[in-house]
């Protein structure tokens, strides 16, 4: 459990200016015409104000409103593209595909530079350097389709990889095949194990909570020599955190994820019993803040505890993303030590909208 | 508060997911039930975990089966049994039925003794089910009789059962499963806990083996599971949430049943007779049961055999739950009461029916409050044709549309029935409904629709839902 100390006190302070500074630094570069991109040099024109002149710190990203989610979604894409950045090579990655159009947001280094980040709060003992990894979940048009193949590079490894189609999941669902999905579920587990009993250097296993149980149901993780499981994608609840450690881990180490391709990624701070196996992510601060606020009043930040709709705030070089309200709904974390910044607690999807979305489905 | 845990092979596990059922009056959390997620249940129900879930049955003969489960019945009905982590006495379990369902009392307690009955007389139930079967032949799955070879192979280790919560007497259905030697994984209905686990541990109490006990709260992803991978299924509910199990013959489908009373022409200027059988058929258990009826199809004197009904069932009004007069039962959730009145609203605006109750209740809504809970008031609805959109329908609360038909059109017109009440003396008339492929219970003569036989099948037949006659040929000496 974080407590506030001194320490953890001169620790948030510290952080907080650097925020700051870099809340200046990555505005001037997103609003200067021989560096910004035309989204927001345009914005910045019919706006009638200069964000490099007003904005001289966290708070003042108030002045921009809510990212708004529909700015991603349709071209041209090139708008998003910072001059700064002209001529290097460009990935796409999108998100919010059983929602309509997807939302677009261009990528350089930014991918890597997060799992590099990530890379470091992760075991060596359970994640070890030079063992090769399992990526089973999606790929195609997601970051994660880079992402985990550059995390095993980056820490000497080699990726193998079976994709599974999110979108198509989805229609099978809504269609009620539900004997279908099993069947592509199992589909996919198969192709896994064959790659996992095959390659015995495989140690590190990227998945989703489903294909984790489903894994799971069909071997065991110990025989397959997985020491360390990064698992995300979607929502995971307490229980199911409890579940994984107790029934399905043998020994490995269990490293849950919240990242989205528009704010990167979050890192859990270890829970057991004792927080009722919470799930607490904190931000990769600062290049991306998660805050949790009011359902009705979004520009009001909640205390902490308390549960409100997570907003999302975006500070690379590559993109400029402030206060967009996702999809879900959490409680504020306290900063803790290793994380002297706010974190949030057992994130699911938001209550407050009208209609259901179907989530977690792979 | 009381909580109630997932019980995963007879042993509590307390989940850090919990679902709150509140009090139908009040509307305040009365129970907390642990949920289970869907990972855990299909890591229980595993092909190998089944397996030992039904071998820790196959230890046991038919017989002590039998005696156990007879031993338990009177466990459930009149002993203290635990109820989480604390103990629960029949008394305490009919208020507890009661605060979350809505039932009245003395509705609870003849619920109560409908499960109780079943399970005591479980060898009669068997002894029809099976026609007299000589159930050692489960035990060593082969036997002999009157000079014939006969084999039983089990058709799955467990039976996965989707609960609903609209009446505990739907329990004594799947309660002799345990004696047919099969696993039971249960998921109970959300408002009604509480039946199937009393049941569970009146049975662990009698001493049956823990590991075939599976009680898993869970969301609807999860009850879908639970048919999916246990060797057999039980389902009960509406159109919508069954239809998707409707075509797969592992799992029995329990919906509405269109029950009905049918008057022959013989016995039709007889109707005022009859009178009693049509109003306890309707509204007896408050009208909650598939073998209520929700229909009285006759060949004349219609408009006068829904007047008469309309008056007699206006007399039912809501009571206190304590009552023991209480004959109806109000909602747990007022909004189901409201969106069911407005079904019923939406059909009276199709010319050609008339809510003849309505009248009765000086011509307000049917919706009623009384004692913080909320009520539908009995509603017969006289329709001109049997093509109007309310002439066959069902609905949870005493409703029944009152139809005049030729009689050359019965059985056909009648439809789907799972229960009709055949008052008729004509034996060609009745032969068309023994020769009725729609119509599964058959109670001649004025016997109501709810009375049911244990001994007779329901909606299929539980032993060969569970077994399957083997061929069987032996070398000859």
């Amino acid at each position: 459990m974080s407590t506030t100390t001194p320490d953890l006190t001169a620790a948030a302070s510290a952080a907080r200016e650097r925020l700051d500074a870099h809340v200046r630094e990555i505005v001037q570069w997103h609003f200067d015409p021989a560096t910004g991109c035309e989204f927001w040099l345009e914005w910045a024109k019919k706006a009638g104000w200069d964000p490099r002149k007003e904005v001289r710190g966290y708070d003042d990203l108030a002045r921009f409103g809510n990212f708004q989610d529909e700015w991603l979604r349709g071209g041209p894409v090139r708008k998003w593209v910072p001059k700064g950045h002209a001529g290097k090579p460009v990935s796409l990655f999108e998100t919010g595909g059983s929602t309509g159009v997807p939302k677009a947001r261009i990528n350089i280094d930014d991918f890597r530079i997060d799992y590099e980040n990530f890379s470091t709060t992760l075991p060596d003992e359970f994640f070890p350097k030079g063992a090769d990894w399992m990526h089973i979940g999606p790929s195609g048009p997601r970051r994660l389709r880079l992402a985990i193949e550059h995390l095993a590079q980056h820490r000497g490894g080699i990726c193998f990889m079976v994709d599974l189609d999110p979108r198509w999941v989805i229609k099978l669902i809504k269609w009620g095949e539900i004997e279908m999905v099993e069947k592509y579920k199992k589909h996919v587990i198969d192709q896994a194990l064959v790659l996992m009993k095959a390659h015995p250097n495989i140690q590190c296993l990227f998945t989703t909570p489903k294909l984790l149980e489903a894994l799971c149901e069909r071997a065991s993780l110990k025989q397959l020599g997985i020491k360390g499981v990064f698992c995300g994608g979607t929502e995971m609840t307490p229980q199911f955190h409890r579940f994984a450690q107790e029934e399905l881990m043998e020994g490995a180490y269990f490293a849950p994820t919240y990242g989205n391709t528009l704010m990167g990624l979050a890192t859990h701070r270890e829970t057991g019993p004792d927080e009722g196996y919470a799930i607490v992510y904190y931000p990769p601060a600062p290049r991306a803040m998660i805050e949790v606020v009011d359902k009705d009043q979004t520009d009001k930040v909640v205390g902490y505890g308390e549960t409100g709709r997570v907003r999302l705030t975006t500070l690379t070089r590559e993109f400029f993303m402030p206060r967009f309200l996702e999809r879900d709904e959490a409680e504020r974390e306290r900063p803790c030590a290793r994380y002297p910044w706010d974190g949030v607690r057992n994130v699911r999807p938001f209550s407050g909208f009208a209609t259901t979305v179907v989530e977690g489905v792979y | 508060m009381l909580h109630l845990p997932i019980l995963r092979f007879g042993q509590p596990y307390r989940s850090l997911d919990v679902a709150s059922v509140p009090d139908f009056r009040t509307r305040k959390p009365y129970v907390t039930v642990s949920q289970a997620n869907g990972g855990l249940v299909r890591r229980d129900l595993l092909p190998q975990n089944q397996a030992q879930m039904r071998k820790a049955l196959d230890a046991l003969p038919v017989a002590e089966l039998i005696a156990r489960t007879k031993k338990a019945a009177e466990l459930f009905a009149h002993e203290t049994l635990p109820v989480g982590d604390q103990a629960q006495t029949p008394a305490d379990y009919v208020r507890q039925v009661s605060a979350t369902t809505g039932l009245p009392h003395v509705m609870v307690r003849r619920n109560l003794e409908k499960i109780r009955g079943v399970m005591e007389n479980v060898d009669v139930v068997l002894a029809g089910l099976t026609r007299g079967l000589p159930l050692d032949i489960l035990d060593s799955g082969a036997g002999e009789i009157a000079g014939h070879a006969m084999g039983f192979a089990p058709r799955g280790d467990a039976l996965g059962v989707v609960l609903p919560s609209n009446s505990p007497g739907v329990h004594a259905l799947w309660a002799p499963t345990i004696a047919l030697k099969t696993a039971l994984v249960l998921k109970p209905g959300s408002a009604e806990p509480w039946s199937p686990y009393r049941i569970i541990q009146a049975f662990l109490a009698a001493g049956m083996p823990s590991e075939a006990f599976g009680y898993y709260p869970t969301d609807h992803a999860s009850a879908g599971e639970i048919l999916r991978r246990c060797g057999r299924g039980m389902v009960f509910g509406d159109v919508s949430s069954t239809k998707r199990w409707a075509k797969d013959p592992r799992v029995e489908v329990h919906g509405p049943g269109y029950s009905k009373v049918v008057i022959g022409p013989d016995q039709a200027d007889d109707w005022e007779r009859y009178l009693d059988v049509m109003a306890s058929s309707i509204a007896e258990n408050s009208g909650r049961s598939c073998v209520n009826a929700s229909g009285v199809w006759v060949t004349k004197h219609g408009r006068a055999i829904a007047e008469a009904l309309g008056e007699r069932l206006a007399r039912v009004v809501p009571r206190a739950s304590e009552d023991p007069e209480a004959d109806l039962a109000p909602f747990a959730d007022p909004r189901v009461a409201e969106r069911i009145s407005a079904m019923v609203d939406q059909g009276l605006r199709e010319p050609g029916a008339e809510d003849v109750t309505m009248k009765h209740r000086g011509g307000r809504s049917r919706v009623a409050e009384f004692d913080g809970g909320t009520y539908l008031l009995p509603t017969i609805v006289h329709c001109d044709t049997p093509e109007h959109p309310l002439a066959n329908r069902e609905f949870l609360f005493p409703f029944a549309s009152v139809v005049e038909v030729p009689e050359e059109s019965m059985p056909e017109i009648l439809g789907p029935t799972l229960a009709v009440a055949l008052i008729s003396d004509d034996e060609a008339f009745r032969r068309r409904f023994f020769a009725s492929h729609d119509v599964h219970r058959l109670n001649l003569g004025p016997v109501p629709t709810q009375r049911v036989a244990w001994d007779q099948p329901h909606e299929g037949n539980l032993f060969e839902h569970l077994w399957a006659r083997r061929a069987l040929q032996r070398a000859t000496a």
